[in-house]
């Protein structure tokens, strides 16, 4: 660390840019090591070569070509394929659902974990018991939960509205009608919403106790607390938690695959198309690669650029502790 | 080397003391006063406490219920499936075994579970080594590097998706096995992290004996970093298991056009959804569906019998990241 200062120094001989770059190399590493370490990394290197960087070159070549699948040919079509993501009205109907989607879905997901955490952080004794049970729907793998849901979400004779009969509402027809389909989704996400769940509880737990005395000795209520401490306390794992539900909602595909699109002779109510959907529909079923990943490339843009206001934003709202994070 | 072989029971027995923290590192540093304060959270009144208890047992049951439903429809009859009771009038436990006849669940289930051990070791290997990299060694641009697999962290999968498929067609891989793990041989940047944050909470002092008794790196890793990251190895093994269990997408890409038999769990469960459906032709025979659902959950709840901890630590460690 205290090399790094050398290199403005006089230097005794005059030496080569080449002498100087190795001197300083070899002030401030060891070559075997360095060596070493690369070997360590490589890996890391070659995989994010081939599959990353590589992979998001290639999708990007494609999307500028009309690729054929059978002759593993990409005819360069300029800008056509990023043109008809315009004239083709289910791109922007999916779009729309999944945003919608993921407004709804992203707060409620938020709400639902932490009220659920807080619930977790008043209990001595059994919290870990309830932990694991709240834990579980989350350890169900995606096909299960949506094959139980489907039943129990169906509109005439499904659990969920025989539990409202009970108490006097009419359920809605879930999975059929357009109004309700994401609601239904959002029901089946809010169900595994544990992991969100235990990231504020690690961070309620780390909101020092004095805070609320304190609060509590100037007159300030539950309600009062929560907003003064509670939320500024916890506002990184809160905006953490934002910014990866947001990222999960958007590219939502499993749970919509299973309850609408899994057959494909089925007519689904066109506000379940999502986004990844439309987009497995294009490449895996219609082989329209080009405009497969033209539509790939669209979504990364809309990721990127929400990511982008929401850390803009949330910035100004989170508390780093001792700004170490 | 006596103090390498005792020291990974003393990690863990740390682990199990020290909880959520120790695995990703040393202790921090607020750590030590904010054990205690849990319990300021507890209600004080008795009205409080009834309340909190009835919420609590409340979602409980709501968590609960799609699973004593999926059991209990498990054991129904055609015609009573929806019924809802959780009782069923009729028990025909024949359906376990009907359904091993009815889908080829076996091959599903070997398919899986082999599979999620690949994925999950050669994952938690390759990723240990990398991190071992970015911990240990000091070597120019290391810090943009790790950068870098930072970012490959928010890159959406959508986007690498349809290329890996053409690189692994161009491979002549489509159809088997080795896409669905294959690209874990590399190192996946969440792991990296996780496991470079438990090496860089251990005592330097150690490799740096191990030096000059003439270990050569490779051993270092080998013989001290590996044995002793057994915990953060547990914790990646049970996550990218789970997530390879569960992984729908990339067996309906690689594997349906293939045989059933072929099939992953996940695949073979949206295809037995079809296959039961009325609207597709079939007898709505979901008994079958709900008991081959229940079978492909059994692993899942099994490994977090024996690894929750490893889970809870895993995700609470996400959220610290950020």
């Amino acid at each position: 660390m205290t090399t790094e200062v050398r290199r403005d120094n006089p230097a005794p001989a005059p030496m080569s840019r080449r002498q100087k770059r190795k001197a300083a190399f070899r002030s401030k590493y060891n070559r075997r090591e360095a060596i070493a370490g690369y070997l360590f990394i490589a890996p890391w290197i070659v995989g994010f070569l081939v599959f990353t960087l590589g992979a998001m070159v290639y999708s990007l070549v494609i999307s500028f070509s009309n690729y054929n699948l059978a002759t593993n040919t990409a005819t360069p079509v300029g800008f056509s394929n990023y043109e008809q993501l315009f004239e083709d009205p289910k791109v922007g109907l999916s779009l729309t659902n999944t945003l919608v989607y993921a407004l709804m879905a992203v707060p409620l997901e938020c709400a639902f974990a932490l009220f659920l955490a807080m619930l977790l952080a008043r209990v001595g004794r059994g919290a870990g018991f309830f932990r694991t049970v709240y834990y579980l729907p989350k350890m169900t793998p995606t096909v299960a939960t949506a094959s139980v849901f489907l039943l129990i979400l169906n509109g005439n004779s499904g659990a969920i509205n025989k539990g409202l009969e009970v108490i006097g509402i009419q359920g809605p027809q879930w999975l059929v009608d357009p109004a309700w389909v994401k609601p239904s989704i959002v029901l089946m996400t809010l169900w595994t919403v544990s992991g969100t769940m235990v990231i504020f509880l690690a961070a309620l737990k780390n909101v020092p106790r004095d805070l609320y005395e304190v609060a509590a000795l100037d007159g300030a209520g539950p309600v009062r607390q929560f907003f003064s401490i509670t939320i500024p306390m916890i506002s990184s794992a809160l905006f953490f938690n934002v910014i990866v539900l947001t990222i999960a909602a958007l590219q939502v595909f499993d749970q919509a695959y299973l309850l609408f699109w899994r057959d494909q002779s089925n007519a689904s109510p066109e506000s379940s198309l999502f986004y990844a959907v439309y987009l497995f529909q294009q490449a895996f079923r219609q082989f329209n690669f080009g405009f497969a990943a033209a539509m790939a490339w669209l979504l990364f843009m809309i990721i990127m650029v929400i990511t982008f206001i929401q850390m803009k934003f949330g910035n100004r709202f989170v508390y780093y502790e001792g700004g170490d994070h | 080397m006596s103090v390498t072989e005792s020291s990974p029971e003393a990690i863990r027995l740390k682990g199990q003391v020290i909880g959520e923290q120790s695995v990703t590192g040393p202790p921090q540093r607020e750590q030590l006063p904010s054990r205690k304060p849990d319990r300021w959270y507890k209600p004080k009144s008795i009205l409080g406490k009834i309340v909190l208890w009835i919420a609590l047992i409340f979602f409980a049951i709501l968590f609960m219920y799609p699973f004593v439903w999926l059991l209990s429809a498990s054991l129904k009859p055609r015609g009573q499936v929806f019924d809802n009771a959780l009782w069923p009038q009729t028990i025909i436990p024949e359906n376990y075994v009907e359904v091993w006849n009815q889908l080829p669940l076996l091959n599903w289930m070997f398919n899986s579970i082999a599979i999620a051990l690949l994925a999950a070791f050669a994952v938690a290997l390759s990723s240990s080594v990398v991190a071992f990299g970015f911990a240990y060694f000091k070597f120019p641009a290391r810090n943009l590097l790790f950068g870098l697999v930072l970012a490959t962290m928010m890159l959406p999968g959508a986007v690498t998706m349809l290329p890996q498929y053409l690189i692994w067609k161009e491979l002549g891989f489509i159809g088997t096995w080795v896409p669905l793990w294959g690209a874990n041989l590399f190192g996946s940047a969440f792991y990296i992290f996780l496991q470079r944050q438990f090496f860089l909470g251990l005592p330097r002092e150690l490799f740096e004996a191990a030096r000059i008794d003439g270990a050569s790196y490779w051993g270092l890793f080998r013989r001290i970093a590996m044995p002793l990251s057994i915990p953060s190895f547990i914790i990646v093994f049970v996550f990218e298991f789970q997530a390879s269990w569960n992984n729908l997408q990339a067996s309906l890409i690689y594997l349906n056009a293939g045989t059933v038999e072929g099939f992953t769990a996940p695949l073979g469960i949206a295809y037995a959804m079809t296959k039961y459906s009325p609207t597709a032709g079939g007898q709505g025979d979901y008994q079958y569906v709900m008991v081959a659902s229940l079978i492909i959950t059994l692993p899942m709840l099994l490994i977090f019998a024996f690894g929750q901890r490893y889970f809870i630590e895993g995700v609470a460690t996400q959220g610290r990241k950020g």
